[in-house]
């Protein structure tokens, strides 16, 4: 529990192809940004970013912290307005990491089977995300 | 003129198929507003997709080396074409008028000397696609959403087609959906999916003071990252909007089909009874002369 760095708050929303996931007023969101992982808190400047597959803090007007794992997507923040697009959202504390490991140890021997290279990249990216989602725990 | 048995037989079958198409249509009823609700429910993130896809677009220039979902290959001379149909029947014109479109636009494309490869989604559409342009269908899906609908699975179809694109089998891409218009009114409808159709700039948008983004790590990368994200979710909206409609076929299909049932029965019971009455008559006419010879 931290206290807010602004009480300022805007709107966080994360939409996921199926739903919104949430959709709610905060102090501060971090992202992990394709080139790093930056805060935003309200009034940030316009900024369309890429994500990496991490872990997005949230932080609610109480100082409450959430942490959510996105598998990647991106940011859209206005000054007013901070919204992730992300195929793939769950709250950290829900990750079943015996799960997880299993399917990585999957991917990684179907990687070490894959010949054509689409299939290569595509086990890549998948091993990637279920290594970022392990290390979030 | 059939016994009395026999109309009672009728009867009792067309009573029975009744119940079957009220139960049917009672079923695709509540699938249908799940159907609805789910597509509702994925309308934000198309929205937003669409929203940063055009603000990306506006900021580079497409020339030869955009990527191959916003630019195509330059070409036009293979087509491929995605037909969206249902796995089951009983659903009215449901599948006829999407492949009807379907036939009409390979055709045409055919008589213009292009090459057509055609990818299916759901049995019915093979079935029929299958007698004419057999030799076009290069793979069907079979099965999607059968429980129920998931990015999932509009992603294995994305990831095929973009396979394909990756080996550069084909140039342009269309989906052919039945588009929920609403319950009594599907259209059967024509996207193109690759190259990435770009919205025309109205002027309304143009005037409108814009703000300054910023992009991480600029357009051209976060345009890559989110093209495939965009195909999919396009086939994501094209299935969802199909299974809603096969619901709501399906659901004016068996309401008429039980509506029929009960004219049939009511015809059927009217015969019935003047079967019933003649034999009676008959009957009776047959005591009474009897009684008189005595």
């Amino acid at each position: 529990m931290t206290a807010p760095l602004s009480s300022k708050t805007f709107r966080f929303e994360l939409v996921a192809p199926e739903r919104i996931l949430a959709s709610e007023d905060v102090t501060m969101v971090v992202v992990p940004g394709g080139e790093g992982e930056f805060g935003v808190l309200a009034d940030h400047a316009p900024v369309v970013s890429s994500l990496r597959p991490g872990v997005i803090a949230v932080q609610h007007p109480s100082g409450e912290m959430k942490h959510i794992f996105v598998s990647g997507g991106v940011a859209d923040v206005t000054g007013a307005l901070c919204t992730v697009l992300a195929e793939e959202a769950v709250n950290v504390n829900d990750i079943d990491s015996v799960a997880v490991e299993q399917k990585l140890e999957e991917l990684r021997s179907a990687a070490s089977d894959a010949v054509d290279d689409v299939a290569k990249a595509d086990l890549a990216r998948d091993i990637a995300i279920a290594e970022a989602k392990l290390a979030a725990v | 003129m059939p016994s009395l048995k026999e109309y009672r037989n009728r009867i009792a079958s067309v009573k029975s198929t009744r119940k079957i198409t009220s139960a049917m249509k009672m079923v695709a009823a509540s699938k249908l507003r799940r159907a609805q609700i789910q597509a509702e429910a994925s309308q934000p993130y198309a929205t937003k997709m669409f929203d940063m896809l055009s603000r990306l677009v506006a900021k580079i220039n497409i020339d030869d080396s955009s990527p191959f979902l916003l630019a195509g290959t330059g070409n036009q001379d293979t087509h491929l074409v995605l037909v969206i149909t249902s796995d089951r029947g009983l659903c009215g014109g449901f599948n006829g008028s999407i492949v009807r479109k379907a036939r009409a636009q390979i055709r045409e494309l055919l008589d213009e000397n292009k090459d057509v490869k055609i990818i299916c989604v759901g049995r019915k559409g093979r079935d029929v696609l299958k007698r004419e342009f057999a030799s076009k269908i290069i793979h069907t899906f079979e099965g999607l959403g059968k429980k129920r609908l998931t990015f999932a699975d509009a992603m294995e179809v994305s990831r095929f087609i973009m396979d394909m694109g990756a080996r550069r089998e084909f140039d342009v891409c269309h989906v052919l959906f039945n588009r929920f218009k609403s319950v009594i009114a599907q259209v059967p409808t024509s996207t193109q999916l690759i190259p990435f159709f770009v919205p025309e700039k109205d002027e309304e948008v143009a005037a409108e003071p814009e703000a300054v983004y910023e992009f991480e790590p600029d357009a051209e990368e976060i345009l890559k990252d989110l093209l495939p994200r965009n195909l999919s979710v396009q086939i994501f909206r094209a299935l969802l909007d199909s299974a809603a409609g096969e619901q709501a076929a399906r659901m004016t299909a068996m309401d008429n089909a039980t509506r029929n049932a009960g004219d049939m029965i009511n015809k059927l019971t009217l015969r019935y009874n003047r079967a019933r009455q003649a034999y009676i008559t008959k009957e009776l006419i047959e005591i009474i002369s009897g009684a008189e010879a005595v």
